[in-house]
């Protein structure tokens, strides 16, 4: 066990168009098991590009990606799926939660996919993250009766339910006011001090970076 | 479990959309209903046409035809056997109209297991005496019982019993349109002349009515033994031998079969009647057409409905992808919808389509041609059902399977991303 959850070795992206645009360029880092990192730079520098290819949905690049230790460029659609389900958690800047299912539902939708507990205890597990950010109470509405900050809060309860080696979060407080902001933070927070959760954070707000362990800046595609 | 989740997950997508789905599914039992009704309907008037004359026509006729003989004696001389022939003039012989040994081949052809039965008949050509008026006619002298049994007589004598025609000595049963033109009625006499100038008076003991008038005008019936003192003949004169297999694709062979067993002629019911088979598999092909086009069309219902859910549900179908579900999965979610609206739309459209079609049956279709036909036909096949209901299935699994691949190849990136 290297600690590295992730590894990127020389990633390099083009976006395709009339002019080939160089969008990373030789990216190198690795974020070890406990860190609180965070991505920053002014938008248009490939900040949240970087993430999605790190969380393996964008597998239109070029270099090596390595995630506990395995090794991401020559997996299938179906199996790098599975990698998404079990061992990545992602917060988004909007919530995503399917309206048609209760709050709790859709915080245990993904444990459902991963089939590791019972339904059951899965509930009761769903029940335990919304209680850590103090929305038990509203686990049998529907999403849309939530406010934007309760909604991210249930988003990120659902990143949490399997139990991922690492949580994304991609602008995860670009949609909030101020005091949810500060909420949604305090949140990431607790989960890194208190729980030990491995976090990174894509954001643009210096503010949040510098209260995180770790500091990722881009700019024009490449690491500072 | 994986795929309860997947199952969870299309219900709650077509529940929230339900009017669309109930319109989808509204569709699929649409075309389904007109497909039964229509092939069940059409079927049922094909059943009927075809049995005014099939049921009527015998599977096989064994008879003697009157024809010149296919060897003149020069043919036969020894002399002149590697000569060609020509012979002017050939006439028909005269040979005798009825069937030799007929006891012998009625026993045995009625022994033969794929026979189910065999009605023997007279048939001779009479005038009946108007006034002064000839009219010709066709005097068939029949087994009223043999007959009945196979060749549903008694629907066709509209009025009268037809059963008195054995009862009753020296009885006729005129068709309606002889009758009708001689202006005779129940209990009245007729005079029939043979063609060898025997007369004999016959009592009218009902009407015929086969619903083509050109046979009514013609036919009338009597007893065989009354038929045979027409003709001054013994009783084992019989012209026709009327055949009636158990599976009616085999006639061809078996005509072929007792043709050269018994040394007569044999027609089967193919032969005498192909018309009416191209009828009917051209009024079924018809029906299909229009019963498949309607579940296509209904097809690209369900296909614009979820094509429209799609795009609905990219954030839904984007955050699954994200959270772990493979396109395969997604694949199968809506294709899973699709599958209910067309399992749903099948039920309901079988069930319809039967409803329908016993409406149709109950509707009063009277009409002279046709006496044994009360209401309208219905074919009740379950041959029908299955095919609808496999064609149903089809059409919708293909309608939801094209989007369905549209919707397993949504980048999430692109949609997250997007906002």
């Amino acid at each position: 066990m290297s600690g590295k959850v992730i590894e990127a070795i020389k990633i390099n992206k083009h976006f395709a168009g009339v002019q080939r645009q160089h969008v990373l360029k030789d990216l190198s880092f690795s974020i070890d098991k406990g860190d609180f990192a965070s991505i920053v730079g002014k938008s248009g520098c490939g900040k949240s590009t970087l993430l999605y290819i790190l969380s393996t949905m964008d597998t239109d690049y070029e270099g090596d990606l390595f995630i506990d230790d395995q090794p991401m460029r020559l997996k299938t659609e179906a199996e790098l799926a599975k990698v998404r389900n079990e061992k990545i958690g992602f917060v988004f800047q909007f919530h995503y939660l399917l309206n048609e299912f209760s709050v709790v539902r859709n915080v245990m939708i993904p444990g459902l996919k991963l089939g590791k507990y019972s339904e059951k205890q899965l509930e009761e597990r769903a029940m335990e993250k919304l209680k850590i950010f103090g929305i038990d109470d509203q686990a049998r509405k529907l999403p849309n009766q939530l406010s934007g900050g309760q909604k991210q809060r249930v988003a990120i309860a659902r990143a949490l339910i399997n139990d991922p080696i690492i949580i994304m979060g991609d602008e995860p407080t670009g949609n909030l006011d101020k005091k949810n902001s500060e909420i949604v933070f305090d949140l990431f927070q607790k989960l890194a001090r208190e729980y030990q959760q491995t976090l990174l954070i894509v954001t643009h707000d210096m503010e949040f970076a510098q209260a995180t362990d770790h500091v990722i800046e881009m700019e024009d595609g490449r690491i500072l | 479990m994986k795929y309860r989740l997947l199952a969870d997950i299309a219900l709650a997508l077509s529940l929230a959309r339900w009017k669309q789905t109930l319109i989808a599914a509204v569709g699929v039992t649409f075309s389904i209903t007109m497909f039964i009704t229509l092939l069940g309907f059409m079927n049922g008037l094909n059943d009927m046409l075809d049995g005014l004359i099939l049921n009527r026509t015998p599977h096989i006729k064994l008879y003697n035809e009157l024809k010149p003989s296919p060897f003149q004696p020069v043919q036969l001389t020894a002399a002149y056997k590697d000569h060609y022939h020509f012979i002017r003039s050939v006439k028909p012989y005269g040979g005798r109209l009825e069937i030799y040994n007929v006891d012998p081949i009625m026993t045995a052809i009625s022994k033969d297991e794929r026979v189910l039965g065999i009605a023997p008949k007279i048939s001779t050509q009479v005038f009946y005496t108007v006034g002064s008026m000839d009219i010709s006619g066709v005097i068939n002298g029949v087994d009223v019982e043999a007959e009945n049994k196979l060749y549903f007589f008694s629907n066709y004598v509209t009025e009268g019993n037809y059963i008195d025609l054995k009862n009753i000595p020296n009885s006729i049963i005129l068709g309606k349109s002889a009758a009708d033109k001689m202006l005779v009625k129940i209990g009245d006499v007729v005079q029939v002349t043979t063609v060898n100038g025997e007369q004999q008076q016959l009592k009218v003991v009902g009407y015929f009515q086969s619903g083509i008038v050109d046979i009514d005008k013609l036919q009338s019936y009597t007893s065989l033994a009354t038929a045979q003192k027409l003709l001054g003949e013994s009783r084992n004169y019989i012209t026709d031998l009327q055949v009636k297999l158990k599976d009616i694709d085999m006639a061809p062979a078996m005509a072929k079969e007792y043709r050269t067993i018994y040394g007569i002629d044999a027609e089967d019911i193919q032969t005498a009647n192909s018309q009416f088979e191209t009828g009917s598999s051209v009024r079924s092909i018809i029906s299909y057409a229009v019963g498949i086009t309607l579940l296509i069309v209904a097809g690209f219902g369900i296909y614009n409905i979820l094509n429209m859910m799609i795009y609905e549900k990219m954030d839904s179908i984007a955050i699954l992808k994200a959270t772990g579900f493979s396109g395969s999965d997604v694949k199968t979610i809506f294709v899973m919808i699709a599958l209910t609206i067309g399992v749903f739309g099948v039920i309901f459209g079988l069930l319809f389509g039967y409803l329908i079609s016993s409406v149709i049956d109950q509707i009063p279709f009277e009409t002279a041609a046709l006496p044994s036909i009360k209401t309208y036909p219905i074919n009740y096949s379950i041959k029908f059902y299955i095919i609808g209901a496999t064609f149903g299935i089809f059409t919708t699994y293909l309608a939801g399977y094209l989007p369905s691949r549209k919707a397993s190849k949504v980048d999430p990136v692109v949609i997250i991303r997007g906002k």
